[in-house]
């Protein structure tokens, strides 16, 4: 698909699949056309080329559309007029859903206590819970989630993380954006990155990190060191530890056959983030 | 379609908007009629004593105090029309809105017929003022307030009718204009100063009158067959005002013109 909002080139040739029974993690910088991207899914916003579906089906052909995708986008889309409970029940209207359900994804995403409250009082951590609340709505086999985690109390990102993987273990298929890749790396299976409306990486995280790195340490320091040379591995001296290349289980096993104790073994995740930034920067300046 | 009017019905029923206006459109109304009723009754004589001040036919007086629904009410439904519109747009609910019901088409339809609904409506609960406080005061003062009368009824009915073509322009026109500062200074502006001076103005000679007539608010009296604006205003000469069916269909007409804009160019622009 692709978008041009007159002159601005919001979203150009992007195509990815998602696939059921995962969380994949949609990247990119503000402004690089993550929102637009997930309208366009939606039939919000008008394509300029190009077509999306669920399963071959363009969302405005979908026979009960709340109960396939479920939505929630990052703008606060509410009546701060009406409480939650009613929120929710004019879109439980619209889409024959039964109103039983409403009481549900109140006390599911916790804030069945406030569902009698005007949404205008409700704090942002709240009225993302709200948004859930009204993805959750139809029970759908797809949720499309715009930046969830903006606003959510710790205990709230550790829900709905746990939240996104049990729904992908049934089977279900997720799609989740976010401008950082550290608030998601521990949810997705699979990323999307976006910048400057082009994909710029497509994939798992393991490929994404190209040359994974591992943090090891041991109370005979110099007896690991000795063992990792052996091994032909490049070993850099930090204060935590050693950082080598390689996944956990290799060292683990390493250290294992050279009868070396660890104190400490640790996948790298910093390198991500730069690998990320990097991706992200280098699609900037491709479009400068 | 069953699903989306449910939708709009819902959405109505869960703010406050609705019964704040038809609590204003009951006080403004009744003040209204109870005031006229008031002059009338007391005043009736003398006017009729004085060929110079203007006349209103004895038969006239109760039909005028209840067209007060219309005559300064139909604004209430036309805002409520144009709000149910405009403040999905503000508040961003198009959005789930479109995603509950994607057929957007639909969507406005179910709006119109519920707003319709409504706004007949809020001609019962005009009438309910206009009637329940001109009457008494009618005949206190002994003046007829023709109860009995069928006239008085169909009256009733084509003000309900009137205040439910109101409420469906009002969607229309929230629909074309979705600026809800934009929609309602529009709204104001045109129903309040725009259109009484254009109507006061095409008054003046014939061929302006037989133009005039057409305006919204002149039809919609015509329509309602009685209003305070047209008792005195001496629509003599040649120009006779529109049959109350014609001003049924220049409203019913308004309301579709700027509906179907309104779908055209913004109903189906993208939503961001
Ligand atoms: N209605 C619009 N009119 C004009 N330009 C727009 C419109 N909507 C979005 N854009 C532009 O499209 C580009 C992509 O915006 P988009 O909202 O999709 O980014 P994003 O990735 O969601 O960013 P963020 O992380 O800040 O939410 C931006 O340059 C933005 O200014
Ligand atoms: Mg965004």
């Amino acid at each position: 698909m692709s978008k041009h909002f007159g002159a601005v080139r919001a979203v150009s040739d992007v195509t990815f699949t998602v696939e059921p029974g995962r969380v994949t993690g949609f990247l990119g910088p503000n402004g690089a056309g993550k929102t637009t991207s997930l309208r366009m899914l939606l039939g919000l916003v008008r394509p300029t080329s190009g077509s999306a579906t669920f399963g071959g089906t363009a969302y405005r052909d979908l026979a009960r559309p709340l109960s396939t995708v479920g939505t929630a986008l990052e703008a606060s889309s509410f009546n701060p007029g009406r409480t939650a409970r009613r929120h929710l029940a004019v879109y439980a209207a619209a889409a024959g859903i039964a109103r039983s359900r409403i009481d549900e994804v109140l006390t599911l995403t916790g804030i069945a206590e406030a569902a009698d409250r005007r949404v205008g009082g409700y704090s942002l951590g709240m009225r993302q819970r709200l948004g859930l609340a009204f993805a959750l709505l139809g029970d759908p086999e797809v949720l499309v989630l715009d930046e969830p985690i903006n606003g959510l109390d710790p205990e709230g990102i550790r829900w709905i993380r746990e939240l996104l993987q049990h729904l992908a273990g049934e089977g279900r298929t997720v799609l989740v954006s976010s401008h950082l890749l550290s608030e998601v790396q521990q949810t997705v299976d699979r990323v999307v990155i976006l910048s400057r409306g082009r994909i710029v990486h497509e994939g798992s995280l393991d490929d994404l990190e190209g040359a994974q790195r591992v943090l090891v340490n041991a109370q005979d320091r110099a007896a690991l060191r000795a063992a990792l040379l052996a091994a032909g591995l490049a070993v850099v001296d930090t204060d935590a530890g050693l950082a080598v290349p390689g996944t956990p289980a290799d060292i683990g096993a390493l250290a294992y056959r050279a009868g070396v104790a660890l104190s400490l073994l640790q996948p790298e995740r910093a390198g991500l983030e730069e690998v990320f930034l990097e991706l992200v920067g280098s699609g900037e300046g491709a479009a400068a | 379609m069953i699903a989306a009017l449910r939708s709009e019905v819902v959405k109505l029923a869960t703010t406050r908007l609705w019964w704040v206006l038809a609590l204003i459109l009951i006080g403004y109304v009744g003040f209204t009629a109870a005031l006229l009723a008031g002059l009338f009754g007391a005043l009736g004589d003398q006017l009729s004593a004085q060929p110079n001040a203007p006349q209103l036919p004895p038969e006239t007086i109760a039909p005028v105090v209840y067209s007060t629904v219309t005559a300064v009410g139909y604004v209430f439904p036309l805002i409520l029309g144009t709000l149910a519109v405009t403040s999905e747009v503000r508040y961003q609910t198009l959005t789930p809105t479109f995603l509950a019901q994607p057929r957007r088409g639909r969507v406005l339809g179910a709006k119109l017929i519920v707003l319709g609904v409504t706004g007949a409506l809020f001609g019962v609960i005009g009438l309910v003022a206009s009637l329940g406080l001109g009457a008494p005061i009618l005949a206190a003062t002994g003046t007829d307030a023709r109860l009995a009368d069928s006239e008085t009824w169909a009256l009733a009915g084509r003000v309900v009718l009137a205040m439910a073509l109101w409420a469906i322009i009002g969607v229309g026109v929230g629909s074309l204009i979705q600026n809800q500062v934009a929609a309602i200074v529009s709204v104001l502006a045109f129903t309040q100063f725009v259109e009484p001076v254009l109507r006061f103005g095409t008054s003046i000679w014939d061929w302006t009158a037989a133009v005039g007539r057409f305006l919204p608010g002149a039809a919609s009296d015509a329509l309602v067959g009685a209003s305070i604006f047209t008792s005195f205003s001496g629509v003599g000469g040649t120009v006779r005002p529109l049959e109350w069916w014609q001003g049924g269909l220049v409203l019913l007409a308004v309301a579709a013109v700027v509906s179907v804009i309104g779908y055209v160019t913004a109903w189906r622009r993208d939503i961001t």
